[in-house]
């Protein structure tokens, strides 16, 4: 076998492909179906905090900057370590999935708050009183005319973090949730080849790659040029 | 209440893997010393060839950046550290964990001076290039301090990140703090010393998370 066989059996090995490539499938199904969850429960929750902190309540501003900071500050996969196998000693078991869903969301839905926060601050102080003096409350003012403004100056770094944040899936492997990466181990081992892992590579760049482009051209699209 | 406590606080358990989780906070920060360096040269020479006048530069920098951008930094590590032994590489965790985030925080940090430097207008080129200054010179004293200074931000932001992910090393067994942990945790059966660990990241990096949004702020007004 020359070297360059070799390598072409060692990485994209047909036969060990076809067998696990099914595996592979349902961990895509899993990590799409995990990605989507994620974003809709961070986004929604970190558009809440920083729509609350918008009223400057200070004691509630005071717990929304802590919470986005912890969890801005502590790696992921600390967080679901401790959460997968500290709460099941106190009476609460959730299933690695779960844990994987609500750690993600809870670490998108802490830089949302902070990027949105953000968008919000950076909104002239004339667009608040042109709300409120055409009739507007505070909340529809926010709503309707400053979250809107600030939604587009966040969509750029959101969608970074995002994608950030999806990717971080694969760290649901330590913990067994059967994605992709997960699948892939699996198939490696028994196969004794690094075609699965090849095939899982590929896979995630097939899923991520689209998106990583649409926040480069977001990035330009979107640049509002100070003066 | 007391078996919260007793689970996620013991300090007697925290006290006796203390000297564990040093020596792991030992590996993490060496790993940080390898791989901030690396990964902010990485990322300059990467933003250079995304701005290069070359065609088939400018794309195979931009191709590499979202490739890598686009896989998941644990697959790359696992790929590097379980599937280049197949091709008759054999690789330290310590290499292989070196080597993927080289090539992660390249991506990275590339974005991060590209948007730097394309931030600097094009007349401060100009104006360096008349008093006689060649291009590179140009490049490292008149771009690149504004495009740093103007980017700073970003950089430590992403310098977190990096931080944050170095504990992705447990998973191939390189003893760095995250693994001294859980490695107390599985010996303990108590959750303190993941819970120690993540006191210690919060300890370091909080600051930083601070400063960035601090300095968002500041950008914003």
């Amino acid at each position: 076998m020359s070297s360059f066989e070799r390598f072409l059996d060692t990485f994209f090995n047909a036969t060990v492909l076809e067998k696990y490539a099914p595996a592979i499938l349902s961990g895509v199904g899993v990590t799409v179906w995990l990605s989507i969850l994620i974003i809709i429960a961070g986004m929604a929750f970190g558009t809440l905090l920083a729509c609350l902190r918008a009223y400057r309540f200070k004691p509630l501003s005071f717990f929304i900057v802590i919470y986005a900071d912890i969890f801005r500050a502590l790696p992921p996969l600390v967080m679901i370590l401790l959460i997968f196998f500290g709460l099941p000693s106190v009476g609460i078991t959730l299933s690695s999935f779960m844990v994987l869903f609500v750690v993600l969301a809870l670490i998108l839905s802490a830089f949302a708050e902070e990027i949105l926060w953000a968008g919000i601050t950076s909104i002239e102080k004339g667009q608040w009183e042109a709300g409120r003096s055409t009739g507007l409350g505070f909340t529809q003012t926010l709503i309707f005319v400053v979250l809107p403004q600030a939604m587009r100056l966040a969509i750029p770094p959101l969608t970074n973090r995002a994608i950030a944040i999806t990717k971080m899936t694969a760290l649901g492997t330590v913990i067994g949730v059967p994605d992709i990466l997960n699948q892939a181990s699996t198939a490696q081992s028994f196969s004794g080849n690094a075609s699965p892992l090849m095939l899982a590579a590929v896979a995630y760049v097939v899923l991520f790659l689209p998106f990583v482009i649409l926040s480069r051209w977001l990035e330009n699209r979107y640049f509002w040029r100070k003066a | 209440m007391d078996k919260l406590i007793e689970q996620f606080f013991d300090v007697e358990v925290m006290v006796a893997v203390l000297p564990t989780i040093i020596q792991g906070m030992w590996m993490t920060l060496a790993i940080c010393a390898v791989v901030i360096p690396m990964g902010l040269f990485g990322g300059l020479f990467a933003a250079l060839g995304m701005l290069s006048k070359h065609r088939w530069l400018r794309w195979s920098m931009i191709i590499f950046v979202d490739f890598f951008r686009a896989i998941p930094p644990l697959v790359l590590l696992i790929f590097v550290y379980a599937g280049l032994p197949f091709a008759g590489l054999r690789i330290s965790p310590f290499t292989a964990v070196a080597f993927a985030f080289l090539l992660n925080n390249s991506a990275y940090y590339g974005e991060i001076f590209r948007a730097g430097i394309q931030s600097i207008g094009f007349g401060q080129s100009e104006a360096a290039r008349s008093t006689g200054l060649n291009a590179s010179q140009t490049m490292t004293y008149v771009v690149l301090p504004q495009a740093t200074r103007n980017v700073l931000p970003d950089l430590i932001s992403n310098t977190v990140e990096v931080v944050k992910l170095t504990s992705l090393a447990s998973v191939v067994s390189l003893g760095e703090m995250l693994y001294a942990a859980d490695m107390a945790r599985s010996i303990t059966y108590n959750a303190s010393p993941l819970v120690l660990v993540a006191l210690i990241y919060l300890a370091a990096l909080w600051p930083l998370v601070r400063l960035v949004s601090h300095f968002e702020r500041r950008i914003a007004h």
